[in-house]
């Protein structure tokens, strides 16, 4: 039994790259009930992660955690450290509206605000004071929007309600929101779920892209995604980190059993 | 072929079996739609039934008899001295004579006639005792008119009006009508020259109270009842909201925040009447605010409001999807940015049309009102919130208790003001939500 808490490292210390968030002995409690059991997890910068696991297996948790999303809920209890840089996001001192504002997110269901495109993009980089003038504010609108991959398609429609897009451009309108605040990590909720598999195909090229600047955390369903996407996947059970590593060597040679059936559709 | 006509056969054999089942809960269904079908039906029967009786009962009241008179104002009798002083022409009773010898003239009859003295007594009788204070005004505004002679409709008593208008039956005994023989033989006459003539009755809408029902209006109490409108929508609206956000989106989930809810809506259901013995207590006795002004009507209505806004608000709060205020927390914005920016505006229809609706069930409440004295007879036009004034349902309750047949009417009339303004709040309700409403 404590057998199956130990989390496997396949390579621990071979990292390629900085390390830009860690988990340490990361617990989770919903009221009485656990939903995590001492996490350690290290994000690497400008690399995507993604969660994999069945669910309910705290992967989602896991990820609201990173940006101190389940403040929101009242029975909620986190325990254990996490740290963005070298500072604790759990620590007092630490102000959530700036935290949030460096660790952006985009969520499961497109959650556009029910205004323009333009007031979408805008209402973040408004919020936060980052500029000054309309000039400043059109130029961060836009490029957010490039960068969605966005602009091209709604660049004539920018005053129109942001709840008026397909899914797809409405998940990209929500990641050009996310950007425009220029996070350093983005955490992703299975931003595909609700997506058909041209508009997934669109939005996981865009994260490919987005992989240059920031860093990005994805949770997702599919293992397929997980392995097109993502440099690194950690596998989540029943509220443990199960096995952790590059994402080619979790789906060719986990080392886990429990991994081993999880991607080979035995259960989950 | 065969084979597959046997198997359907078969299935359908094997069907019939459940078919049983299938009707009785058709059967249950059905009868469920026509129980609903019949409750609809009597309900709508109901308020039909209702506002039929209001209605035939109260649109006579919109019309009002008088009697057209051709008065010679005389200077002798209104301004002998003919210096045009206020102090003398103001006084009504220097108008009686000029109107008496006008309505003579307009029955036929010759005032030099000693032994007409009865029918003069009647024919001056069948004025409103209000006449000759509507021609003072007139005069006053207009001291030229002295001296001159000119065409004037003159109100008409209410039992006139009321005989008129077919209220007071003709063919019972005179002892039992408040017209007697000799009135009804003058009106005959007056009728058959043309003199007599139903107007728009202004004074329901324009004048206070009154003793006589013809000169009796809603003016007071439409003003008393806008004040009181006023200082709920003031002061219920920003407390309700703000206690209601605080509640939904701040304060703790403990027992304390428990009991509140608790307590709100047992407030809800508090008997109005309570409301008034608290308003009596506290604001009237206590904070020695006036007894009968529309403040302390307001603020008894907002205690009264409050409830019914913070349960609408806070059930429109939580209408709100979670995604909008997590898309808010998300890309950094505080709790009250998320709230002020896109929970609150998008809940906005749900906050008005509960206000409103609590300001439609204020506008009704008569209770409450009767308990801080707003049940007076209150003649003069409030000019502020501190001054007396009545509220139209109090001033329905009172007009029900008169005994004039003239009164009836105008109750059924005051009831279809009332309707009529509670119709175009809820109106404005739903235009406003309409307006705000946003998909998301």
């Amino acid at each position: 039994m404590q057998d199956t808490n130990q989390t496997f490292k396949a390579d621990s210390d071979v990292r390629s790259n900085p390390i830009k968030m860690s988990g340490e002995k990361v617990t989770v409690h919903y009221g009485a009930k656990q939903a995590l059991f001492d996490v350690d997890l290290k994000i690497e910068e400008n690399q995507v992660t993604s969660l994999i696991g069945p669910s309910g297996c705290g992967k989602s948790t896991f990820l609201r955690c990173l940006n101190r999303m389940n403040d929101t809920i009242d029975i909620c209890r986190v325990g254990g450290t996490i740290k963005l840089d070298s500072t604790d996001i759990y620590n007092p001192d630490v102000d959530v509206v700036e935290l949030r504002a460096r660790v952006g997110m985009v969520f499961q269901k497109a959650n556009p605000f029910p205004k323009s495109i333009f007031e979408n993009v805008a209402y973040g980089p408004r919020i936060h004071g980052l500029c000054r003038t309309k000039a400043e504010m059109d130029e961060i609108v836009v490029t957010s929007l490039q960068k969605a991959g966005l602009f091209e398609e709604i660049k004539d429609r920018l005053d129109e309600p942001g709840t008026g897009l397909s899914g797809g451009q409405q998940q990209r309108l929500c990641i050009a929101r996310a950007i425009a605040v220029s996070p350093e990590v983005i955490l992703m909720d299975e931003p595909c779920s609700a997506l058909d598999p041209i508009a997934t195909a669109k939005v996981e090229e865009l994260i490919d892209e987005l992989r240059e600047n920031y860093t990005i955390v994805i949770v997702t369903h599919s293992m397929q995604q997980a392995a097109r996407v993502s440099q690194r996947t950690a596998f989540f059970h029943m509220g443990n980190l199960v096995e952790e590593g590059p994402t080619d060597q979790i789906f060719t040679n986990p080392v886990d059993q429990r991994t081993q059936d999880y991607i080979t559709g035995r259960f989950g | 072929m065969t084979d597959t006509a046997n198997q359907s056969t078969e299935m359908l054999a094997t069907s019939k079996n459940r078919d049983l089942g299938l009707k009785r809960r058709y059967g249950r269904e059905r009868r469920f739609q026509a129980m609903g079908i019949a409750a609809i039906t009597m309900g709508v029967l109901f308020l039909f039934l209702l506002f039929w009786s209001i209605v035939t009962k109260g649109y006579t009241a919109f019309q009002q008899t008088k009697i057209h008179l051709d008065i010679y104002l005389s200077e002798q009798l209104i301004d002998p001295s003919g210096n045009r002083d206020i102090n003398v022409i103001q006084m009504p009773i220097r108008y009686n004579k000029v109107l008496e010898a006008a309505i003579y003239k307009a029955a036929g009859i010759d005032p030099k006639d000693k032994t007409k003295r009865n029918a003069m007594r009647e024919a001056k009788s069948l004025l409103s005792k209000g006449a000759s204070v509507d021609l003072r005004d007139l005069v006053v505004e207009n001291p030229s008119l002295i001296g001159t002679r000119i065409d004037y409709w003159a109100l008409a008593d209410g039992d006139v009006d009321s005989f008129l208008k077919g209220q007071i039956p003709r063919d019972i005994p005179e002892s039992k009508r408040k017209i007697s023989d000799a009135q009804i033989a003058i009106i005959d006459t007056m009728a058959e020259k043309g003199v007599l003539a139903k107007q728009f009755n202004s004074n329901l809408f324009f004048n206070g109270p009154s003793s006589r029902p013809e000169s009796a209006g809603i003016a007071v109490a439409v003003i008393g009842s806008v004040f009181m409108m006023l200082i709920v929508l003031v002061l219920a609206l920003p407390i309700g909201v703000a206690a209601s956000i605080y509640l939904e989106e701040f304060a703790p989930k403990n027992r304390w925040t428990d009991l509140i809810e608790v307590n709100i809506n047992n407030l809800a259901a508090v008997p109005s009447i309570v409301f008034g013995l608290l308003g009596l207590a506290v604001f009237i006795n206590f904070a020695g605010l006036p007894r009968s002004a529309s403040l302390v009507g307001g603020l008894v209505l907002t205690l009264m409001t409050l409830p019914t806004i913070i349960i609408a608000t806070r059930s429109a709060l939580k209408a709100v999807p979670p995604s909008i205020r997590e898309a808010a927390l998300g890309v950094g914005a505080s709790k009250t940015q998320a709230i002020f920016h896109h929970v609150l505006p998008l809940a906005t229809p749900g906050i008005l049309t509960g206000t409103i609706i609590g300001l439609a069930q204020a506008l009704g409440e008569t209770a409450p009102l009767l308990m801080i004295g707003m049940v007076a007879f209150v003649k003069d036009f409030p000019a502020t919130p501190l001054d007396p004034a009545t509220a139209l349902p109090v001033q329905i309750y009172m007009w029900s208790g008169e005994a004039q047949r003239a009164f009836t009417e105008r109750t059924s009339a005051a009831i279809l003001i009332l309707l009529a303004f509670l119709a175009l709040m809820n109106i404005s309700a739903v235009l406003l939500r309409r307006r705000f409403e946003r998909r998301w």
